[in-house]
């Protein structure tokens, strides 16, 4: 309970509190509860009912996974065909190690356009890379065109989902915001009015800025081509009305074939917005002469990812498209929204995506970020089992702790370490279940009961209540049926 | 038909009476159950919170100990879970062949107690007599890992006396995850109290499942806050008859 957390949420892996303190201030904060629970409800019930509706769910679920675990599995041969194939139609590929790498071309980029200002759409990745605040210091202003994103940048806010990051905020927080930053005092809530004053906004943006930066939904390996799939317009106008264009993507973004999108888009806009097809589908191919973009450019991002696909358990992790139905489908994320993940990767893809990329050095509370029920596992498009790599990432955490002095002042180890031993052996087992009971009695009420304990048994009887040990075990009982006149002995 | 008993070490430990129940539950059908007096633990806990090798002792152990029994009869669903679930992968990281080969032998006899009653003894009708409302909380490992569907249901609308009243929102977690319930005490405790308006919004005098772990947190919930609702295993509603109801317990 210590270290009151900061009410700004810092969505920096480097910086971030831990999972259960940056969680707090969400706890304590009804509104964002509240508006957390009801926007992915809504989505959550629209998914359940789209997905019911396809009587194939099943089928395209084992398509889609097969698809990002192919590419995955031959992602050199498909990130060098996507590469010749882009660069043939007239794209320039670039190659990012890391998040400075990443930075550094597209700053080179947007200062071989004279840009002072940049437009962009749809592209998380640049938030993992803290593009925005790069480009700001070397003099460049960064303008996200995507409607939630406006909100957030408009108002200072950080993200809390990968689909609809505005999601915590209300239509008069909107309104707020708006009022404040565009100097519209007189603006009403009324959605019509919002969305207005956003279109004004932005118009002036597309019309004047001519260069822009994308992110992926997908990199086509067979073509050569780019897709962005969104639900406003916004990002068809970014892609379409600058003369130069920069794609940041993901090395994993890959897939094979123009046609796996025919699977690829089924399972996305179903999974993510709950709707049989996203509005506005941009797919492009290189540069076209007097249509779109005269320069286009693709920075493809490693920051980590090569090592996660090194590792054969994890590897799932990168077949991910982003569709956030496992946050939507969360019980932990329903309660704590996205800031308290400390990543723009909120939620359980978060909690698998975050400390990996970060090479397991940061952000190790996240993989204890699940009760482990499976439910964004059931959902997950793309078949990312999501439980199993929370487990193999716990295992690595605890390995962490075995090397560390720390280990000897934990008592989750500790206590574990030691009940390892005791289950090693029953009589060793059996005497501890002797020693608990008589230790415990000191602690348990006449009616049975435990209300409060020291120490972590506190962290359970802050809430709730825990039954006294009974005086005899199952196996004491059994021991002692046997000796019983009328059964015998087993 | 034989079945060895493995009581699990919080069931042991914890709720006595639920082996208790099973053991006339399945006397009463005709089983004839043993009990290995050296069992402890399935290693779920060590697994969960990421005791790899330590998980896998325990899951070598229970191998062992089981190899040879023709049945295996397990009252929480969460433990047949990790059998299922995590021992392949302990022994495909950690293990030899030959444990491999013993688990592969051993797996189709382990049987969570539904499934042994519907899958194996093919009984819906365990002659139980509960005169009670209850409601019948789907554990996250019960309904997704093991896939028990209308099973628990099923066993419920046989028993005599019994009103079942459905749960909201009956697939959503209840917030125990183990250790998780203490490293994220506050939002484990969140989840919880979201839980419990649904659990105690059915107005049932009871809370059932087939898992002591979740009945352990919703039950220490409602004895915090003095609910007028107690939890209970369905061992003990399927044991329970109109000569002998469930034992009382504190």
């Amino acid at each position: 309970m210590s270290n009151a957390p900061s009410t700004h949420p810092v969505l920096d892996p480097l910086l971030a509190p831990p999972f259960p303190q940056a969680a707090l201030p969400v706890l304590r904060n009804p509104q964002l509860r509240k508006n957390v629970a009801h926007a992915i409800d809504v989505i959550q019930a629209k998914r359940a009912k789209l997905v019911a509706e396809k009587t194939d769910w099943q089928e395209l679920r084992t398509s889609a996974s097969a698809i990002r675990a192919h590419a995955l599995e031959n992602l050199d041969f498909y990130l060098e065909q996507f590469e010749t194939r882009c660069t043939a139609a007239g794209g320039t590929v670039h190659w990012a190690a890391d998040a400075a790498e990443a930075r550094q071309i597209i700053l080179a980029l947007l200062r071989q356009e004279n840009a002072t200002e940049v437009i962009k759409i749809k592209t998380m990745t640049s938030a993992e890379i803290q593009l925005n605040p790069f480009l700001e210091a070397a003099g460049i202003n960064a303008y996200e065109t995507d409607l939630a994103e406006i909100i957030l940048q408009l108002g200072d806010e950080e993200p809390s989902h990968i689909v609809v990051p505005a999601l915590h905020i209300n239509r008069s927080q909107v309104r707020e915001i708006f009022a404040r930053r565009m100097g519209l005092e007189n603006l009403s809530d009324d959605p019509k009015a919002l969305t207005n004053a956003a279109r004004t906004w932005l118009r002036q943006k597309f019309l004047t800025i001519p260069t822009a930066i994308s992110g992926a939904n997908f990199l086509i390996a067979e073509t050569g081509s780019v897709a962005v799939v969104e639900s406003e317009g916004n990002g068809r106008m970014c892609l379409t009305l600058p003369r130069a264009l920069i794609t940041l993507a993901g090395i994993e973004k890959v897939i094979p074939r123009f046609q796996d999108l025919e699977v690829m888009l089924q399972v996305l806009a179903r999974s993510a917005t709950g709707e049989r097809m996203n509005p506005y589908t941009s797919l492009w191919t290189g540069v076209t002469p007097g249509d779109g973009p005269e320069r286009f450019h693709v920075v493809l991002l490693d920051n980590g990812r090569s090592s996660i696909l090194a590792r054969p358990r994890e590897r799932q992790t990168l077949k991910c498209i982003r569709c956030a139905a496992c946050m939507n489908a969360c019980p932990v994320y329903r309660q704590t929204g996205g800031h308290a993940y400390g990543s723009v990767y909120p939620g359980p893809i978060g909690a698998i995506f975050t400390p990996q990329l970060m090479q397991m050095k940061h952000a190790q509370s996240l993989p204890y970020a699940s009760s482990l029920c499976g439910a964004c596992y059931e959902v997950c498009p793309v078949k990312i089992n999501i439980p199993d790599v929370l487990l193999d990432l716990r295992s690595q955490v605890t390995d962490q702790e075995r090397r560390s002095f720390g280990r000897f002042l934990d008592p989750m180890y500790l206590g574990l370490r030691i009940a390892n031993l005791l289950f090693s052996r029953a009589w060793l087992f059996h005497s501890a279940q002797f020693c608990g009971r008589i230790g415990l009695r000191i602690f348990t009420h006449r009616d049975g009961w435990i209300h409060s304990l020291p120490g972590i048994g506190a962290k359970w009887t802050q809430t709730r209540d825990l039954r006294g040990l009974p005086s005899q075990t199952f196996h004491g009982w059994w021991a002692a049926r046997g000796r019983m006149p009328g059964k015998e002995a087993k | 038909m034989r079945a060895s008993l493995f009581i699990t070490c919080y069931n042991d430990t914890l709720f006595p009476e639920t082996g208790r129940a099973v053991v006339s539950l399945l006397e009463r059908l005709g089983v004839d159950l043993d009990f290995h007096s050296r069992q402890t633990c399935c290693g779920q806990m060590h697994a969960n919170t990421g005791f790899r090798g330590e998980a896998y002792s325990q899951a070598k152990r229970f191998v062992r100990l089981y190899q040879d029994a023709e049945t295996v009869v397990i009252p929480s669903s969460s433990c047949v879970a990790m059998i299922r679930d995590q021992y392949p992968t302990l022994f495909a990281e950690l293990g030899n062949e030959s444990l491999r080969s013993e688990f592969a032998a051993l797996l189709p006899r382990v049987y969570e107690l539904s499934e042994f009653l519907i899958d194996r003894l093919g009984v819906e009708d365990v002659g139980a007599s509960f005169p009670h409302r209850v409601t019948y909380h789907a554990s996250c490992h019960g309904l997704r890992a093991l896939q028990l569907g209308d099973r628990p249901f099923r066993l419920l609308k046989k028993v005599r006396g019994l009103t079942h009243v459905p749960l909201a929102n009956l697939d959503r977690c209840c917030g125990f995850g183990g250790t998780f319930s203490v490293k994220n005490a506050e939002v484990s405790s969140a989840m919880l109290a979201v839980k419990l308006q649904d659990v105690v919004a059915t107005g049932a005098e009871y809370c059932t499942a087939l898992d002591n772990s979740c009945l352990m947190h919703l039950g220490g919930a409602m004895h915090r806050q003095y609910a007028s609702m107690k939890t209970i295993h369905m061992a003990q509603i399927l044991a329970s008859t109109a000569a002998s109801p469930p034992e009382a317990t504190a």
